[in-house]
């Protein structure tokens, strides 16, 4: 049987980790294919529904990248998004999904490598997971 | 305005567990503001039970509405139509959206998403204190504007009791004691003589304490 291949969506900060992705392809910077990237105008966009649409349609994790802290374009679109992350972890807890499968990572436009590693570093978590189908009933999910 | 919070979602997805097509019913005023039951309630939940379904192998379809108010016939009264093809509605309005849609809908079951809870005020975005018991027989007059039957765990109107101590309630250190409140409050307004007046005991027959209260009022009845 061929290996898992997650689906993950990375919703990212046009000015951070957009740029950052941009930066990893420039350097030529191989990473896992297994994300697909939304941009947006900021974190702050990153609205709990949307990484809830993400899982209902089939994500097998999500992350969001933005801004390191302090940093944010709009001041503090990166800290609504940590709190809204925080948010759809209760969320996926609630209904019976791992929520490690989410997470929100900072970074600058000039880290093209760390954007790879933060792919390659989800890629292996959600492969280690399984698919989300995997989750068990919540007792048995980590806090 | 009427605080609420949302059920746990065991308890939602066990009362709609025979259902496979649902209305989620938001509701566009105060629980709205108190983001238990507005748009974005509904939408989060409606994902949430889906995700839930699905991993149960029994996907759901959910209508999904969020009408300016569920305690009014005039705007549930329109959803009539989509209501013939649901097996219940479930409801995140506070208790009256709930009964309102019983009482309009008689031939769907509406069945409640959220626990309503109190009469608040917003001390700060998204945290509400509870701030009026709806007594019916309101003493905010002499207790300078503070509130003992909503705010004081024993609802005592010759307060405080022995267990207030450094203006913090016994109960939960996390509160205020209401008498403590209500004093330093009449002193500042120099009306600490409205604490010499003994207090009689309360009717509660104003409040529901005997039974369901009605309210006329006449001259603008049709």
């Amino acid at each position: 049987m061929s290996e898992f291949e997650p689906k993950i969506v990375a919703f990212c900060c046009n000015f951070c980790a957009f740029a950052a992705a941009d930066l990893a392809g420039a350097m030529r910077i191989q990473y896992p294919a297994n994300v697909r990237i939304i941009r947006l105008p900021c974190t702050g966009k990153a609205d709990a529904l949307y990484l809830m649409k993400a899982f209902e349609d089939g994500a097998d994790g999500v992350f969001v990248a933005g801004c390191m802290e302090g940093e944010c374009h709009f001041l503090r679109g990166n800290l609504r998004a940590k709190k809204r992350v925080d948010y759809v972890k209760k969320l996926l807890r609630e209904v019976g999904i791992n929520p490690q499968r989410i997470e929100m990572f900072n970074l600058s436009s000039a880290m093209g490598g760390r954007f790879a590693e933060i792919v390659e570093e989800m890629t292996q978590r959600i492969k280690e997971l399984g698919p989300v189908s995997n989750d068990g009933c919540k007792e048995t999910l980590e806090t | 305005m009427i605080v609420a919070d949302r059920k746990p979602l065991d308890e939602i997805l066990n009362s709609i567990k025979d259902c496979d097509r649902i209305m989620l019913a938001g509701c566009g005023g105060c629980v709205t503001i108190c983001f238990s039951g507005g748009a974005k309630a509904v939408q989060l939940l409606a994902s949430q039970i889906k995700i839930a379904r699905k991993k149960q192998d029994r996907p759901i379809e959910i209508i999904e509405v969020t009408p300016e108010r569920q305690c009014e016939y005039e705007f549930i009264d329109a959803l009539a139509e989509d209501l013939k093809s649901v097996d219940a509605v479930l409801s995140i309005a506070c208790g009256v959206g709930v009964q309102a849609m019983t009482e309009r809908h008689p031939d769907t079951v509406t069945l409640p998403g959220l626990n309503t809870k109190f009469m608040g005020y917003p001390v700060e975005h998204a945290l509400w204190d509870e701030r009026c018991a709806g007594c019916g027989d309101c003493v905010l007059e002499w207790t300078g504007g503070i509130c003992p039957i909503a705010r004081c765990a024993k609802k005592l109107l010759n307060g405080p009791c022995g267990g207030s101590a450094d203006g913090v309630c016994e109960v939960d250190k996390e509160l205020p004691c209401a008498w403590q409140l209500i004093y330093d409050r009449l002193k500042k307004i120099g009306k600490l003589d409205n604490l010499k007046k003994i207090r009689e005991p309360k009717d509660w027959r104003t409040s529901t304490n005997a039974g369901q209260r009605k309210i006329k009022f006449e001259e603008a009845m049709l």
